[in-house]
């Protein structure tokens, strides 16, 4: 069933809810030439009912979490606790104004400490920023920050950052936007960093190293420690990508490891809804000797003495007596990286999570991510259809499947993907990393049962039968899908963005 | 523990599949001295627990419900019809991801594109993008976008003294690595001459000092763009024409004139599309989106069709399905980082899809009718209010032309004092304080109305600043009184 556009439901005269009666009067409006005439608004008129039919049967042709299982590999799709939606839609949240006085806003700024601190905490680094909107404007916040480290010291020559070649797409793009320039750098045989071409390529021009630890393969760097010590030695930093966090939340602390500074990805590993593409939240943590250059403001805490901190040790969560709550820049920081303060509605889903779980909970979410991959892949290779990519490695919260078949040569990822939507699957991450030939990147989480597994791990083995019996089915699939394959390549070169 | 599924007996099960005795040994990558640190962090709550104590630190807050507020300065509070909350609020769209597998994902990519088409329509441009984080970033990558777009290398920057402070902060923030060279927003200039009536001004309507005469005048071959907002942070709307004069001004010299706008004014003001303008950005919280102490808002970002390719963001296009029916898909994505990496237009991957789908929501709702009796009653409140303040001795609007929904007001006394008093002895918010950001302006008060704002609360707010004023001459009287004894 197609569903019209708001504009293909629009009737004139139709409207939505009223405002009341204006109580004031009426003032001149301003001359003629400043207002937009009545009838050059085109904005669609529909009733109430219009819209909430619409919308909602616009929502039932998507797949979610709440629907189906959504391996979408590197992006944590994991169970959004509805706990969560309720403690944001508390009034005492959602209806404060950012530009109150800290006095009025005492409640929501404690709320913001303590999730620096926890950030902090879980990660092993010194201070944390909650402005950044997403990873990739944490990945942005955290080059900044290694830029200016080093011209304040002085040194103006690292205008280098190094990305393995399985990086995310945003750690060069990053690089780009800092205004710096991008040295890849190759895996070895074993997916980890090659130490070779890291050491060839570490000299006094390189500000630093981005590294994705659990990396986009699944794998955690078997050299990390080594790798992070070369880097500290050439005098650069090491900037760490927490899109993996799930796999190590409680196992290990990225600052213990020789980061520097990292980025959390909030919508990821602390289970604040993606939204379909947003919001996120991507806050950034880092060792004492950057936070200097955090963006500001931050909350920090006011002693009776007048003593400012941003890390208090000594801050009782219960006790409000003998300090408050003020917002702070510090020294040397690169500057606001948005509006207000942060996405306050993500951060406190966050930070609500966080609570629930203590610090054995977070370590139960890793231990379990991380089974439930291992899991799936080895059922997988016990069938043997998909090759896996460094299949011989344990893996960490994700595997990186190869939708290459044998007896089924004309057969690509692609067309896997689209079936796996006939089984009421949403498909994994496809043709990433660029590194994998033709890859399924595969990220169960660790809120999927052994039962949904099998399910997945059954479907995936019957579509590779299907693939060398009757290719067409995958061809073309998806048969039971809202839309049958859509044609990417018209889009983009019959370009309708808009219609009205 | 929450939300985990496995039963013990599962993970035995799953444990032995994978040829490992314990979970633990899963993790032997990881540097066995760093293996499972201690967290000093809280003990784990109860759902029941956790509501607690969140109500509790909510309850600390003072909410804008039990106040009367007249703050805005960039985020507004505006009427959100239920529907909003109830629409957005359906799980399939919230726990979804970005729509890249298209065919399951129809909901979220027809509703941005429904977003797309009634957001440019609005602004009177040719596209929109899916969204960016909030105002103050579209604003940043509208910048580069100019720098991108406009021939030749250029470095300059031109931004207007009245774009919202925040805003410039993070052009800078964003550009600190590319050599630019951001120029025209060091100040007002010179103070204002006395109001000359309200509503009825169609001259130069800036404050004095810093019109756009003075923004043209920094606009050379170097230039990538300019950047104004409008109505500007201090409220005031400036002309079609005056806009249009602008934009020809900045096209004269190969640069690109990028407008902030609140998206609330288009209801009943001519957009900067319909002027000149060649991108349109701006905050879309007013769109649907509660205060949320900030966030997630809504960066809306919209351009001529011949710059789309040189834009940032994901964005929705139609096509067709191989049964040729209509359908939605992400377009442009050569542009983006996962395929560009570092040659990408921005490092942008997640947006605000989410609020983007409440603005969608909300402009179908509210149409074509009730965004326009929005406008006009925040423009015809917020006369009102200017009105009657306007009246009061020892306060003067500062504003010289039109404005919308946001006035300045001079005050006979210091802004903070005029905040604590009306906080404490009325409970009202009377505004934003100006005096951080524009110094040059003296003791000003960024006074917002919206049709939240009833006429009992504005008779209220002009009666407590009268009480203020005179305590103030009070004050003054009494401190002189006992100097003289």
């Amino acid at each position: 069933m197609i569903e019209p556009t708001v504009y293909e439901l629009s009737s004139p005269g139709r409207h939505g809810p009223l405002l009341p009666a204006l109580d004031v009067p009426a003032a001149p409006l301003p001359d003629a030439a400043f207002l937009r005439p009545a009838d050059a608004l085109p904005l669609p008129e529909l009733s109430e009912l219009d819209v909430v039919r619409h919308f909602v049967r616009l929502s039932q042709k998507n797949m979610s979490i709440d629907t189906t299982f959504y391996p979408l590999g590197s992006c944590t799709m994991k169970y959004n606790p509805k706990v969560n939606e309720k403690a944001a839609s508390l009034p005492g949240f959602t209806n404060l104004h950012p530009l109150q006085d800290a006095e009025m806003t005492q409640g929501s700024m404690q709320l913001l400490f303590e999730l620096q601190v926890y950030l902090a905490e879980i990660s092993g680094f010194a201070a944390t920023t909650l402005q950044p909107a997403a990873g990739a404007h944490g990945e942005l916040t955290g080059v900044l920050m290694m830029r200016k480290y080093h011209l304040d010291r002085g040194d103006a020559k690292r205008v280098k950052i190094l990305v393995p070649d399985s990086a995310h797409g945003t750690n060069p793009a990053t690089t780009s936007m800092a205004g710096l320039q991008v040295v890849e750098l190759p895996s070895d045989a074993r997916g980890n960093v090659d130490l070779e071409a890291l050491k060839a390529n570490l000299d006094d021009t390189v500000a630093g190293l981005m590294l994705t630890n659990p990396n986009t393969l699944g794998l955690f760097e078997e050299h990390v420690l080594e790798v992070t010590r070369l880097v500290h030695e050439a005098g650069g930093l090491v900037y760490g990508d927490g899109a993996n966090l799930n796999a190590i939340i409680g196992v290990a602390k990225p600052g213990q490891l020789g980061i520097d500074v990292m980025h959390f990805n909030l919508h990821k590993t602390f289970s604040t809804p993606h939204g379909g593409g947003g919001p996120g939240a991507g806050p950034v943590a880092v060792v004492e000797k950057l936070a200097p250059f955090l963006p500001g403001p931050l909350v920090a805490v006011e002693q009776v003495d007048g003593e400012t901190h941003i890390h208090s040790d000594d801050y009782d969560h219960d006790e409000h007596e003998g300090y408050r709550l003020v917002w702070y820049t510090p020294s040397k920081s690169i500057g606001r990286v948005r509006s207000y303060w942060g996405s306050f509605g993500v951060l406190l889903r966050a930070y609500t999570y966080i609570r629930m779980h203590g610090p054995e909970g977070l370590r139960r979410i890793a231990e379990n991510a991380v089974l439930n991959a291992n899991y799936l892949k080895a059922r997988l290779l016990a069938e043997g259809s998909y090759p896996v990519a460094y299949a011989d490695r344990t893996c960490m919260h994700e595997f990186v499947a190869q939708g290459i078949l044998e007896g089924a040569p004309g057969v690509h990822t692609m067309d896997i993907a689209k079936r796996l939507m006939d089984y009421n699957f949403h498909p994994p991450t496809v043709y990433f990393p660029l590194i994998v030939k033709e890859a399924l990147m595969i990220e169960p989480t660790e809120t999927e049962s052994k039962d949904t597994l099998d399910a997945f791990a059954d479907a995936l083995i019957q579509i590779a039968q299907e693939a060398r019996e009757q290719p067409e089915l995958l061809k073309d699939a998806p048969h039971t899908a809202p839309m049958k394959r859509l044609d990417e390549v018209r889009a983009a070169r019959e370009l309708i963005l808009c219609r009205c | 523990m929450p939300f985990i599924a496995n039963t013990d007996a599962d993970q035995a099960a799953m444990l032995a599949a994978v040829g490992v005795e314990r979970i633990e040994d899963l993790f032997h990558d990881v540097p066995e001295a760093y293996r499972f640190p201690e967290l000093n962090l809280p003990e784990a709550l109860s759902e029941l627990e956790v509501l607690r104590e969140l109500a509790s630190l909510a309850n600390e807050n003072e909410k804008l419900d039990e106040l009367t507020s007249f703050l805005g300065a960039g985020a507004y509070r505006h009427f959100i019809p239920s529907v909003v909350d109830f629409l957005s609020g359906r799980s399939e769209f919230y726990t979804a991801y970005t729509p890249y597998q298209p065919e399951v994902s129809q909901g979220t990519l027809q509703a941005v594109f429904e977003y797309q088409s009634m957001i440019a329509a609005l602004t009177g441009m040719d596209a929109s993008n899916a969204s960016h984080y909030d105002g103050a970033t579209a604003t940043a990558e509208a910048v580069i976008m100019a720098l991108n777009t406009v021939k030749g290398k250029r470095h300059r920057v031109i931004l207007s003294p009245t774009l919202h402070p925040q805003y410039r902060e993070v052009v800078r923030t964003y550009a600190q690595g590319m050599g630019l060279e951001i120029v025209g927003d060091g100040g007002l200039g010179q103070e204002t001459g006395p109001s000359k009536g309200l509503g009825q001004e169609t001259g130069p309507s800036n404050l004095d000092g810093n019109d756009f005469h003075a923004l043209l005048e920094l606009c050379d071959a170097k230039t990538a763009c300019v950047v104004v907002q409008n109505p500007d942070f201090l409220g005031t709307i400036h002309s079609p024409q005056e806009m249009q004069a602008l934009a020809d001004g900045v096209h004269a010299h190969g640069a690109l004139l990028a407008v902030a706008v609140d998206p609330i004014s288009l209801g009943l003001f001519t957009p900067p599309g319909h002027c000149g303008a060649d991108i349109v950005m701006g905050e879309g919280q007013s769109l649907g989106i509660p205060l949320n102490f900030g966030g997630p808002y809504l960066g809306f970002f919209t351009m001529r069709e011949k710059d789309v390719r040189k834009s940032a963001g994901r964005i929705a296009g139609e096509t067709v399905d191989l049964d040729g029916r209509t359908g939605y898909v992400l377009t442009l994505s050569t542009r983006e980082q996962h395929i560009k990496r570092s040659r990408a237009t921005s490092n942008i991957c997640s947006n605000q899809a989410l609020m983007a789908l409440r603005a969608a929501i909300y402009l179908a709702t509210m149409g074509k009718q009730g965004l326009r009796s929005v406008a006009e009653q925040c423009y015809h409140k917020a006369q009102y209010a200017a009105t009657k303040i306007g009246m009061l001795p020892g306060y003067e609007i500062v504003n010289r032309g039109p404005f919308f929904k946001e006035f300045v007001v001079r005050c006979p006394l210091p802004v903070a004092d005029v905040k604590a008093h009306l906080l404490l002895e009325w409970g009202i918010i009377p505004g934003y304080d100006l005096t951080q950001d524009y110094p040059e302006l003296g003791q000003c008060l960024l006074v917002c109305v919206t049709e939240m704002n009833t006429a009992e609360e504005i008779d209220a707010l002009a009666e407590a600043l009268a009480e203020a004023a005179e305590l103030a001459v009070d004050a003054e009287a009494f401190v002189l009184e006992m100097e003289l004894r």
